[in-house]
């Protein structure tokens, strides 16, 4: 750290505030968002103990994966046993969103290697969201750092706490890995909201539809890679009427 | 039950994919930042990847058992109608996953 400023600048207006009260603003300001993490947390420890893996398997994916609805379908296919290679398409599809944070991500304002590579490790969908907002003159690179390591936290301790929780869920009750499905509801609900129209989401499920009817075992990259290629036809196509028009 | 070379494997895989989506754009943010295609994937890709999420979900579901795929058609209802009306994600998962519990223990089971 090159910036250990002497407490007496800490009044001056405009200063840096000390670490420790950049500790307490980051978990003020991640606690709503915890509020949505947690719960989602506790049902993807729930899932990975109702298919059958070891509850360890929660915090390994949690910790290492980190990308909320990769760990949801990634439970489902480590349990079928799907090749490596899909496994890698289908992380590279469901994540390709995450490329645009880099746009507008403010990593500039992070000091220190370790810390930036964490930020980019840790940059979900949330952390974006939260950083992308907030005011720049306010919000040092540090404070964004805490609160991604909060929400990375909080992410862990709702899946810890829900493969333990799962053990006392009788076996009898069916159900409950439907979250999964209503997690992707509320995100398609989401993504049609941030663009225009119902024809791109009735693509999908086509292509979903038709890829589950050839092939159950193979229907996510059938389907997503279907998709991805149509999706790049109607932009090829929607540039020529564009030229057309002009 | 997979053992556990393969599902460390597969975490592997799945956090450098990951890893790489998030980091690797800023190395290269100045081409990315001019393509017209990526700018346009960027926006529709989302919507379309998480129906087919929602229909991978489903997989399993068959229309020609007893059930016909009603509690599963409910529950996705219920889902969308909620998070329609109060934009909370955490209450329409809730609300659907409720919903289709109590659906397949007491009413269709």
């Amino acid at each position: 750290m090159t910036e250990s400023a002497p407490h007496s600048t800490a009044v001056v207006a405009g200063a840096e505030a000390p670490p420790s009260s950049e500790v307490r603003g980051a978990l003020r300001a991640s606690l709503p968002v915890g509020v949505g993490l947690f719960p989602l947390g506790i049902a993807l420890g729930v899932l990975v103990v109702q298919q059958g893996l070891s509850p360890w398997w929660a915090l390994v994916f949690t910790s290492l994966i980190y990308a909320g609805s990769l760990e949801f379908v990634a439970v489902g296919l480590v349990t079928a046993m799907t090749p490596l290679p899909y496994i890698a398409l289908t992380a590279l599809l469901v994540n390709f969103r995450h490329v645009f944070y880099a746009l507008s991500f403010p990593l500039d304002t992070i000091k220190g290697r370790p810390a930036r590579l964490y930020s980019m490790f840790a940059l979900t969908d949330e952390a974006y969201a939260m950083a992308v907002t907030s005011d720049r003159k306010t919000v040092s690179g540090r404070m964004i750092v805490y609160t991604q390591l909060y929400l990375h936290a909080y992410w862990i301790g709702g899946a810890g706490l829900g493969a333990i929780a799962a053990q006392w869920i009788p076996d009898n009750i069916v159900g409950m890995d439907f979250a999964l499905t209503a997690l992707f509801v509320v995100l398609s609900i989401e993504a049609v909201r941030a663009q225009r129209g119902l024809a791109v989401p009735l693509m999908g499920v086509t292509c979903a539809v038709v890829a589950r009817l050839v092939d159950v075992d193979h229907m996510l990259p059938l389907a997503m890679g279907a998709f991805v290629s149509l999706l790049v036809l109607r932009y090829v196509l929607t540039r020529q009427k564009v030229a057309g028009d002009a | 039950m997979p053992e556990s070379g393969y599902l460390l494997a597969a975490v592997a895989i799945m956090a450098i994919v990951t890893f790489a989506l998030r980091a690797v754009p800023f190395a290269v943010l100045h081409p990315l930042r001019s393509s017209a295609l990526v700018g346009y994937l960027g926006v529709f890709m989302p919507a379309g990847i998480m129906s087919i999420l929602v229909v991978y979900s489903l997989k399993n579901v068959s229309i020609t058992v007893p059930a016909h795929g009603l509690p599963e058609l409910l529950a996705v209802a219920a889902t969308a109608v909620v998070h329609l009306w109060r934009k909370n994600a955490v209450l329409s998962i809730v609300v659907g996953t409720g919903l289709y519990v109590i659906l397949m223990n007491w009413v269709f089971g």
